[in-house]
């Protein structure tokens, strides 16, 4: 009990030397080993230096980050996506069946996928805020139909510029240079992906923490009970951030599209994990704690880090997925066991309240 | 008070569970304070007491579902420690807890769950044959003098009529032959015959020397049934009486002795202008409509047990409800706020009633607490003004005078007084014209409750309303003007604090004080318990 006079700032708890250690290591711990990994190729690889390489990294990653960002803003309101890695492979084959199917340009196209991003994360709105079913269930079941309808539209097959349709007659239209820009382009040094992706993670920073709408999306995030009697919109701002993270999906299906070039029916499958992972890693990151734009983006830097510099090295692709998942559960530790304080991820334990 | 020169029972006057000196702390928060108590073998007793006073953190300890207590647990004599409820029922302690459905497997049939503690003996044969278990579920069910047909044991458990259920939960805890059998609010789901049917199974196993601890707030059920009453208050044994039962100081221990208003209280205020209206309001389906009026300019304190409606009257003026019937008026308009936000807008705040749940943002440092329903106002375009959300903390913080390092400290790290300032500092910091503050003084010390106390004067004598709404006479008589005591979704009394004393406002709890002109009723008289008095017909589970 606090005694009623005294209203002279309470010196913190001190803590033990051995205390002091571990909130530095879940602070800087992720930074760290990124750094170290760096440090590593760079004396190891002399390929890794290069500008070149530099970018080539980081438009690699671009998609599954733009992706991992979709996810951390579902993580935001205290729910998850995992439509994200299906919501990208649909936008790979509408963009082609736009552009080559139905004869349009890559601006058509672009709106068309990115109003598709929009209705799909609003399906996952529905089922999440409406229907009350469970975040992880909803999505998993958007993420069955979405794959379904999207073989159904494009008939089970790849598109590319030139196929022969089932009529026989030749495909009218092709990928327009416009839409492939969007991979191969550039200004100055930077290439489009790269900035799409920066472009992204400011966005999303300044929004989720320079502006009230952020601090209400945390707030439902965090305590939904508590937001809702602060007078916040708790159903708008759920419905908000999954119709986002659906767009940012798309976004991030739009860069494969260009990047492949061609309806690969397969394009988007290995996203979801990536992305997921991504997010997760992105919340210990800096030891913040909870769903962060910049920590998103640094957990996908260390990712195509850790890629590219695996594939210098002459490792199999196998042993890539073995790196991301000790990545991934070295962030997990770092955010559940080892912080001192609760951290505000409750993906598929939120379910509609109220 | 009338005390412990324990009337022998039928000639069992042995303790089988005896308490010595157990209290329990939750961190710096002491929830339970030295309790000794003995429990007799052939004795009902009952324990009661106000929303949070201890009542379920006593019961987790006997019941193993506590370990971490202090002091002593005697079982026949004999010094034990409880570590789990397994153990607990081992030593011949069980327990049946208030939310039946908990207790019940669905998919499971009845006589699976009857034996479903079977499950984790070791001791029993892993293949659980259906015959035997049959058999077993006979035998329990026979300590009740039950005799369900085999069409009903093989059905699923989930189809029980609750008032089965009940009884089923009932014959599992009996199957370990207990000494001591804990019962937490067991008629909360019962109609009144089903109750009595209860109640004439428990006389059976009183009379077969079970020890019952019987947990409820329906008076007339305790009148009917219990041997002595046990009362706590703020985690101390207030008092431990036994028939017959004096129920005008049974609420006075319940509800707060006066000897604890050390404190000058000051003038009565009384509000001229009108704020808030409730104009045939229906509280609960079956409850007759009332009236309120909330006036500007005074304190109004809403007194109430659980049930009684506070927290409805809370909700429906907060925008969390919509009246089932009945309308509300703000300043002479009409009033149907949707959601929260419109409450708010109209500026009408509600400090609801749990803090953990409904109030504080963990995590979160005590300024992003205190702005965020207010973001508007501390923000320009959207674009949040750190300047503006500092300002703002600052004057709560020194308004309410809450102890913290600043306004960047995790609002987890305040104690839970200094954490109800900021929630209380966070609604009244805008200036409202009405605030709804629900047991706003739960788990918070008497420095922290004067402070609240001071700062809604402050508020009412700007020209709000401020309503209080709470289960604690004391709490009441400290800070309001006037005093409006509320059962079962009626209005018993409604008066200034100066016009009535303690008296008439614990009559009122008894239903005496119907008439506005009736005297408080003359102390030591026995009053007649009402059967239906504090009790909600959906009543809430209890949580300390």
């Amino acid at each position: 009990m606090t005694s009623p006079t005294t209203t002279a700032p309470r010196p913190l708890p001190t803590r033990s030397t051995g205390e002091r250690v571990s909130a530095f290591v879940v602070k800087w711990g992720f930074v760290a080993v990124t750094a170290a990994l760096i440090l590593f190729f760079l004396i190891t690889e002399p390929n890794f230096r290069t500008v070149d390489n530099i970018f080539g990294m980081l438009k690699y990653i671009a998609p599954t980050a733009i992706a991992g960002l979709g996810v951390m803003l579902a993580m935001t309101v205290g729910g998850i996506d995992l439509s994200v890695g299906a919501s990208a492979g649909f936008a790979v084959s509408i963009a082609a069946w736009t552009m080559v199917i139905a004869n349009q340009v890559g601006g058509v196209a672009v709106a068309v996928v990115l109003i598709c991003g929009l209705l799909i994360g609003a399906l996952n709105a529905f089922l999440i805020v409406v229907a009350r079913i469970p975040d992880l269930l909803a999505t998993l079941t958007t993420m069955f139909v979405i794959v379904g309808l999207k073989l159904i539209i494009v008939d089970g097959k790849s598109i590319s510029s030139q196929m022969t349709l089932s009529n026989g007659t030749t495909a009218p239209g092709k990928f327009t240079a416009d839409f492939l820009w969007l991979d191969r382009g550039s200004i100055g040094p930077v290439p489009v992906p790269v900035i799409i992706f920066l472009v992204i993670t400011i966005v999303l920073w300044f929004l989720l923490e320079r502006t009230r709408w952020g601090r209400a999306l945390f707030a439902v995030g965090t305590n939904s009970e508590a937001a809702r009697l602060s007078g916040i919109r708790v159903q708008w701002y759920r419905t908000a951030a999954y119709m986002g993270c659906g767009l940012l999906a798309s976004i991030a299906g739009l860069l494969l599209a260009a990047r492949i070039g061609q309806g690969d029916v397969s394009a988007g499958n290995s996203l979801l994990l990536d992305a997921v992972a991504v997010a997760l890693v992105g919340v210990s990151v800096l030891g913040i704690g909870r769903p962060n734009a910049w920590g998103t983006a640094l957990g996908a830097v260390l990712i195509a880090v850790m890629v590219t510099g695996f594939t210098m090295l002459g490792l199999p692709y196998y042993a890539q997925d073995f790196g991301k998942g000790i990545v991934l559960l070295i962030a997990l530790l770092f955010s559940f066991t080892f912080s001192r304080r609760r951290t505000v991820v409750t993906a598929g334990s939120t379910t509609s309240a109220s | 008070m009338t005390l412990a020169t324990a009337a022998p029972i039928e000639g069992h006057d042995v303790s089988v569970v005896s308490l010595v000196g157990v209290s329990v702390a939750y961190g710096s928060n002491v929830v339970l304070t030295d309790v000794s108590l003995d429990f007799r073998a052939g004795e009902i007793t009952a324990l009661l007491g106000a929303n949070g006073a201890g009542k379920s953190t006593l019961i987790k300890a006997l019941s193993g579902a506590n370990p971490r207590y202090s002091g002593e647990i005697r079982i026949d004599g004999a010094v034990v420690h409880l570590g789990s409820p397994v153990q607990a029922r081992q030593l011949g302690i069980s327990a049946v807890h208030q939310k039946v459905a908990d207790g019940i497997v669905p998919g499971l049939s009845v006589a699976e769950n009857l034996t479903l503690d079977d499950l984790a003996h070791a001791s029993r044969h892993p293949l659980r044959n259906k015959r035997a278990a049959l058999a077993d579920a006979r035998a329990a069910l026979a300590t009740l003098g039950l005799d369900w047909s085999d069409g009903i044991l093989n059905q699923d458990a989930d189809r029980l009529a609750i008032s089965d259920a009940q009884l089923l939960v009932l014959a599992r805890a009996l199957r370990s032959t207990p000494q001591l059998l804990i019962l937490d609010e067991p008629t909360s789901a019962l109609t009144a015959a089903e109750a009595e049917r209860l109640f004439d199974v428990l006389r059976a196993l009183r009379a077969n020397g079970l020890s019952i601890v019987y947990v409820s707030h329906r008076f007339g059920e305790i009148e009917a049934l219990a041997d002595r009453v046990v009362v706590l208050r703020d985690g101390i044994v207030q008092s431990n009486t036994v028939r017959p039962f004096e129920w005008h100081e049974i609420l006075h221990d319940m509800l707060g002795r006066a000897t604890d208003l050390d404190h000058d209280r000051g003038t009565t205020h009384r509000g001229t202008t009108t704020v808030a209206t409730l104009d045939g309001i229906q509280l609960f389906p079956e409850s007759a409509p009332i009236d309120l009026t909330i006036k500007a300019g005074e304190v109004l304190g809403v007194l109430g047990l659980i049930g009684a409606g506070k927290t409805e009257i809370a909700e429906l003026l907060g925008g969390l409800a919509a009246p089932l019937a009945g309308t509300l008026a703000l300043e002479g308009a009409a009033y149907a706020p949707r959601r929260p936000g419109d409450a708010i807008a109209a500026g009408v705040v509600l400090v609801p009633e749990d803090r953990q749940r409904q109030g504080i943002l963990p995590g979160w440092s005590v300024q992003q607490n205190i702005t965020l329903p207010f973001l508007k106002k501390s923000s320009v375009g959207g674009l949040l003004r750190g300047r503006a959300e500092r300002r703002r903390t600052e004057e709560v913080i020194e308004s309410l005078s809450v102890v913290t390092s600043g306004p960047d400290e995790a609002i987890d790290d305040l104690s839970g007084g200094n954490q109800q300032k900021v929630v209380v500092g966070r609604w009244i910091s805008a200036g409202p014209r009405l605030a709804l503050l629900d047991e706003p003084f739960r788990g918070v010390d008497i420095a922290a409750r004067r402070e609240i106390g001071a700062r809604l004067s402050a508020l009412a004598a700007d020209g709000a309303a401020a309503v209080v709404l709470s289960s604690d006479v004391d709490e009441i008589f400290e800070v309001a003007d006037r005093i409006v005591v509320l059962v079962a979704g009626q209005v018993e009394l409604d008066r200034y604090a100066d016009e009535v004393d303690r008296a008439a406002v614990i009559g009122a709890f008894l239903g005496q004080e119907r008439s506005p002109t009736a005297a408080p009723a003359p102390a030591g008289e026995p009053a007649p318990p009402r059967d239906d008095a504090p009790v909600s017909p959906e009543s809430t589970p209890e949580s300390n």
